[in-house]
Order: C-alpha cells, then structure tokens, then sequence
C-alpha cells in the first residue's frame, strides 16, 4: 500500500511518530566474528543520535545495515517501515561513509551534478554547495582538495537529494579541530532543517557537542544510553591522562569506561568510576607514569588558546 | 487527549524512460571524463597501441604478407583489438575494483544510483575509448602507412569495436570482483599481454612458433581479431565467422556467469 508521507511536527508531544529507523535485536555475524549482538536502536523524527564506541564496536556495521548495504544475521532493520534493501527507501536518505578515496579527476561541481542526477527531488546546486562550505571550490578536482574539503564534499552528497535521515560514519575522522568544529556547524545546521542524522564516533567531545542522544556501544552491544547529559552525569565528567603499554582495548573492557583515546604517546581514558579503573591499570601496568586525572573541556581550552 | 501514531511509508521509485536515459548519460559522461583525465589510463591504453602501430605497422609500409595481404592494413585490425581488449580489461577491471577497495562504490550503492548505471557507463566508456584509438590508428594507416581504407571498412571497424569491447568489459568485471584491488593492474596484464601475444595481435598468427597455434581458439582475443579481419577479407579460414561470433559470445556468457556468481556470495557474506 502506497501512503503519502506524514509530516511530524516534534513540538507537539501529543503525535506520537514511529521511528523512523530501527535495528531490532540485530546480531550480525561476519563468520567466527560477532559484529553486532542483539543490539536495538530507533531514530525518531528531528533528533541527532550519536554512536559512540571505539574501532571494532560496531558502528559502522549498524550503519550499513540501515543502509541496506548489508542485512542482519538475526532480527530485522526497518527504515521508513520497509526494508532497508528497497531501492525507493534510498531517495529520501543520505549517506556519509568512510572512502578512502573518491574519484580524483573529477571537479568538486561533477561530482554534485552526478549525485544530484540519481534523486528525484535533489537541492539545487548553489544550495548544496553552500550548506557543504564548498564556495569558490567548483572547479577544482577532487584530488586538490585538502582533507577538510574532501570531507566537506561527501557531506554535500549526503545531503544532495535533501534527505530526510542523513547517516554520518565517522565523518570527522583525520581532521584537525578546526575544521572538525567546522563540520560540527553544519551537522548541527541538519538539525535545524528537521532532518534526522544518525553519526558515528570514537570521539565523546563530539558525540558531547551535537547529539540529542548517545548510545554508547562496544563489542556490538549497547554499553550506556542517555541524553549527553545523562551520560557524563553517569561518567562523574572525568579523563585520566597516564604513559601505559596496556593497550585501549583492554581498556575498554573495565567497567564504567565511556571514552579511550591514545595521542601522543599517552592514553586518555574517561570512565564513570575512574578510582576503580585507575586501579586496574595500576595493577596492569608497573612502569605507568605521567598520571592525571582531569576533568574534561580540555579540547575546548585548546581550541580557545590556537585561535586566540 | 488523543494521541496519534505516525507511520512512515514509501512510495515505490519510478523513472520516466527519458530520465533514466539522463542518469545513464551523466554517468557515462563523468566516467569518461574521469578516465580521459586519468593520464596513466589514457596516455597508456591509447599510447602502447599507438606505438606498436607505428613500430610494426607503419614499418611495414608497402609489404604484403604471402596471399597478397597488405600488412599495414592487417596490422591495422590486429592492433585495433589490441587496443579495444587494453581500454575494456584496464578501464572496467582496474577502475571497478579500485572503486570498491575505496568504499566508493559503497557510497553510490547506498545512494539511489540505478545499479547497473555504473557498470553500464565503464562499458560505453571502453567502447568509446576503443573508437578513440581506431579512429587515431586509422589515421595512421591512411596517412602514413599507404593503406586503403573505404568509409564501409572503417564503419565496419567502429561496429566491431562497440559489439567486441562487451565480452571483454565482462572479463574486467569478474576480475575486479575476483582480484585484490592492489593486484588487479598486474593481473591484468599477466592476463592481457600474454593472451594478446598467442591470439597474433602482435604479431600476425601465421608467423608465431607452431606451438601456439592450437591454443589460439581458445582465447576471446583471437576471435575479436580474426572478426576484425573479415572486415579486410583477410581472416584464417580455418574457423567461420559464426564461429568467431561464437566463441566471443560464449567467452561473454561464461564472463557473466561467474561475475555473476561470484558477486551473490560476496553479498550473501557482507
């Protein structure tokens, strides 16, 4: 049966939408590898809902399937109530994955008209480019756009057939912090337009910075979920900075650990019970050195002093 | 207070003919002109039978081959293949699984993309590239070479080129589906090169060391050539010309079959 689409207004409490999106006791298997365990998620109409976990926690794996780029071993994916597979689902989505490369002798103009061709109602070009910060880059190639750029023009594809749910995977992985605030802007800029974004991320501060709700997940399945909020009340808002040879994945698997990220050499954990998982590392780990622990709004400290 | 579910549903996309014709156009437009951009593409599936043109065609000006056959015009057709085989196995077999080791053809396959469209426009871009390079090689032979060319036979060479460049493009397929994308280049040309040489591309079949004359039918470039050759009257008449149809066709049907196949189990595992 074939229905006109229903327009939701989400400040009235009183219309209770579907999801519009659902992964329903998903497990996703890859041979001996679990992937996604019995993991459960619905998007609702207008809201930003970050996936947050580290490499190998499923993220992008639950994007595909939504994507219909893949299906589930067990339980169902739904999107607008169909099946993901279903070509038509695909006009009113945008997607923004991990590729390692695009075209590159194609101009930054090409691309979007290509795009542009496959939906049946896209934005018109000036309107993309400007939404995608992509003004006065046209007629440059892909392969002379730095890394900021060729991000900032996947995400003008994501949005090319104006999409009603945007997926974004790690869109702001390899980017310096400026032009990742950047592109925060105009995720935050979806939002405003009613759209619905489902993003992935390693980063909390990200997942801090745009999401309505963060669902937290590891290993496939659901760790923590909340409003943001919610969850740094949960995570008591502190970071250990320490040198440690235990790797992050390790890490990962104490209890109460939200967020792990190594730079520089050193390893910055933020945990809700973080005495309990400073020692565990302590016993872990004889030689670690450097310890601190922070709380966090230190990403925003240094923003302020590099621009300052 | 009443509360109202809302559910979403989907109507199902329909195309006019024209518009799928516009995003047929602009894919094989783009494809095109990413490929022509490409210089180690274009510079060398355009160069290398270009040069071998004029190494030993052009050389062999004023020549005939035994039964009165004009080498530089026999020459012509067997590097004509050569040319059309290199566009349809480097364009579609290098290109394609580049693309998808990249996640590119992730991205496009989770956009509305029509799903052959992609696949459709590296084929039309190979025959393109396979008109380029006869156009540029007929040049040669007219101009340079001493050859005769009437306006039938060329059009006969530029059919040739659009229906046999299909059986090959099917080949670039299953290798990009098979290959690793890092190794596509090299097994291409441990597939092309060789195959190029037993089919008399290079040199004309009559001349090759008589232990591969036998092996000649069994390979799709050795057909297309021979086809190219009837264009002249200058084919082997050891095999018929339905027969070279034949085997190219069957080349393609065995091509697509494994494409094919290949391309349900990678999905049932993704």
């Amino acid at each position: 049966m074939v229905m006109d689409m229903v327009e939701v207004s989400t400040q009235d409490t009183t219309v209770m939408a579907a999801p519009m999106a659902v992964l329903e006791n998903v497990t996703k298997k890859y041979g001996a590898i679990t992937a996604l365990d019995g993991l459960s998620l619905a998007l609702r109409p207008g809201e930003i809902v970050a996936l947050l976990g580290p490499n190998g926690a499923g993220k992008s794996t639950a994007v595909r399937l939504l994507l219909g780029l893949s299906t589930p071993t067990h339980g169902t994916a739904r999107i607008f109530g169909n099946d993901p597979r279903v070509a038509a689902t695909r006009t009113r989505i945008g997607a923004m994955l991990q590729v390692a490369a695009v075209p590159k002798t194609l101009k930054v103009g090409e691309h979007i008209d290509l795009f542009r061709s496959y939906y049946p109602k896209p934005l018109s070009v000036a309107e993309i480019v400007r939404i995608a910060q992509l003004e006065g880059l046209e007629n440059r190639l892909f392969q002379a756009l730095s890394g900021g750029q060729k991000q900032r023009l996947l995400f003008g594809l994501a949005i090319c057939g104006d999409p009603e749910i945007v997926f974004l995977d790690e869109p702001t992985v390899g980017l310096d912090i400026e032009a990742r605030r950047g592109l925060w802007e105009q995720i935050r800029s979806l939002a405003a337009r009613g759209k619905t974004v489902l993003m992935t991320t390693h980063y909390l501060e990200e997942a801090d910075a745009l999401a309505h709700r963060i669902v937290v997940i590891n290993k496939g399945r659901i760790v923590s979920e909340g409003t943001p909020r919610e969850i740094k009340n949960r995570t008591a808002a502190r970071k250990i900075r320490c040198i440690t040879t235990t790797p992050a994945s390790r890490i990962w698997e104490m209890a109460s650990v939200v967020d792990v990220q190594v730079a520089d050499g050193a390893t910055f954990v933020t945990a809700g019970n973080v005495e309990a998982v400073l020692r565990t590392m302590l016993a872990l780990d004889d030689e670690l050195s450097g310890l601190e622990v922070v709380a966090p709004g230190l990403e925003d400290a240094f923003l302020a002093l590099t621009q300052g | 207070m009443a509360t109202t579910t809302v559910t979403y549903s989907v109507s199902p996309l329909r195309r006019t003919f024209g518009e799928m014709v516009g995003i047929y156009a602009k894919e094989t437009k783009y494809e095109f002109l990413k490929l022509i951009r490409t210089k180690t593409f274009s510079l060398s599936v355009i160069g290398f039978p270009v040069m071998f043109y004029i190494f030993f065609g052009l050389a062999n000006r004023g020549n005939t081959m035994g039964n009165g056959q004009v080498a530089a015009k026999y020459l012509l057709a067997s590097y004509c293949s050569f040319g059309m085989i290199g566009a349809a196995l480097f364009g579609i077999g290098v290109g394609l699984a580049s693309e998808r080791a990249q996640g590119w053809l992730e991205l496009k396959r989770s956009s509305p993309m029509p799903s052959m469209a992609n696949l459709v426009a590296k084929c039309i871009t190979a025959q393109a590239f396979g008109v380029i390079i006869i156009s540029i090689l007929a040049a040669l032979a007219i101009g340079f070479g001493g050859v005769h060319l009437s306006l039938v036979e060329f059009a006969m060479l530029i059919g040739m080129a659009l229906a046999g460049t299909v059986p090959f493009a099917a080949m670039g397929l299953l290798i990009a589906l098979v290959v690793p994308a890092a190794a596509t280049s090299g097994v291409v040309n441990l597939i092309y090169l060789p195959m190029s040489f037993m089919s008399g591309l290079w040199i004309p079949i009559q001349f090759l060391p008589g232990i591969f004359k036998p092996v000649a039918p069994y390979l799709p470039a050795y057909h297309l050539a021979q086809l190219l050759e009837t264009v002249f009257g200058y084919q082997e008449r050891t095999i018929s010309t339905a027969g070279h149809w034949a085997g190219l066709g069957g080349f393609m049907l065995l091509m697509l079959g494994a494409s094919w196949a290949v391309f349900h189990r990678t999905e049932q595992d993704s």
